[in-house]
């Protein structure tokens, strides 16, 4: 699924976004960097409520197609700097996790 | 073997806000010398999760990497508190991380089981006082 219905879907905010055409494939929800980081495919949606900036490290460790922020949590102003200045997408919905898995479409 | 591409890192034991440094430093390099990237997501994912355990678990440490033509061989060595029962610590879900530190998305427990999980070789040796020291090896085959 293109990101840019994923942000539709989810009204909403995007902090980063490099390429609104990009194909977001599956997902992952978890707020535990190591379980995520065993756990995220590839290209996919990562669902959580952290954020610091080690949510970009793991991000682009894993290679995740982009990181989306529940229940309208704000990156804080480190990741909010680090995702832009390393090129990784992240969107902020105000959906809880559960919601927002539902009603992204992936 | 004589052909390696040797690397060093210093990592900091007082910001594990932005550690992961060296894991960057070292997934940058075999991207740009070609590796695929199964291999490579394999190196990031356990290198940074031995970086982490360094800043969280032990103030800081070494990274020594050698890159050879088929595979990578990655040491993190640390003058930490050391490990009293290695069996446990690698069980999944053991930690002793602190509150402030699983506030910050740490402390899962899985991080020594992902390290064993995502390379061909790993091996841990500590020393309760000294310190700890793990190599880990994942071919690029
Ligand atoms: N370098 C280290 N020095 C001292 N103790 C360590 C080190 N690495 C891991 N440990 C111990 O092993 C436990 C399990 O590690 P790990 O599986 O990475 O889980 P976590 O880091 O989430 O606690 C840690 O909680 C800690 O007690
Ligand atoms: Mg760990």
């Amino acid at each position: 699924m293109k990101l840019s219905e994923i942000i539709k879907n989810l009204d909403a905010k995007v902090v980063n976004a490099s390429d609104l055409d990009k194909e977001i494939v599956g997902g992952y929800c978890g707020d535990f960097l190591s379980v995520v980081m065993g756990k995220a495919p590839e290209n996919g949606g990562w669902f959580t409520i952290m954020n610091n900036q080690n949510v970009a490290a793991v991000a682009s460790l894993t290679e995740v197609g982009v990181i989306i922020i529940c229940d309208g949590v704000e990156p804080d102003p480190y990741l909010d700097k680090k995702v832009r200045d390393i090129g990784l997408d992240l969107i902020i919905t105000p959906y809880p996790v559960f919601e927002a898995v539902k009603k992204s479409g992936l | 073997m004589s052909d390696a591409l040797h690397l060093e890192f210093e990592v900091s034991g007082n910001n594990f806000v932005s550690a992961g440094g060296a894991s960057d430093e070292v997934k940058k390099t075999l991207k740009m010398l070609g590796i695929g990237a199964q291999y490579i997501r394999k190196v990031a994912i356990a290198m940074y999760e031995g970086e982490i355990n360094m800043v969280i678990h032990a103030g800081g440490g070494r990274a020594i990497v050698d890159i050879y033509r088929e595979k990578i061989v990655i040491v993190l060595k640390d003058q930490g508190p050391g490990i009293p029962d290695i069996d446990l610590a690698l069980t999944e879900g053991y930690s002793t991380a602190t509150d402030n530190i699983r506030d910050l998305g740490f402390g899962a427990g899985m991080g020594l089981p992902n390290m064993k999980k995502y390379t061909d070789e790993f091996n841990l040796e500590s020393e309760v006082g000294k310190g700890t020291t793990v190599t880990m090896v994942v071919n690029f085959f």
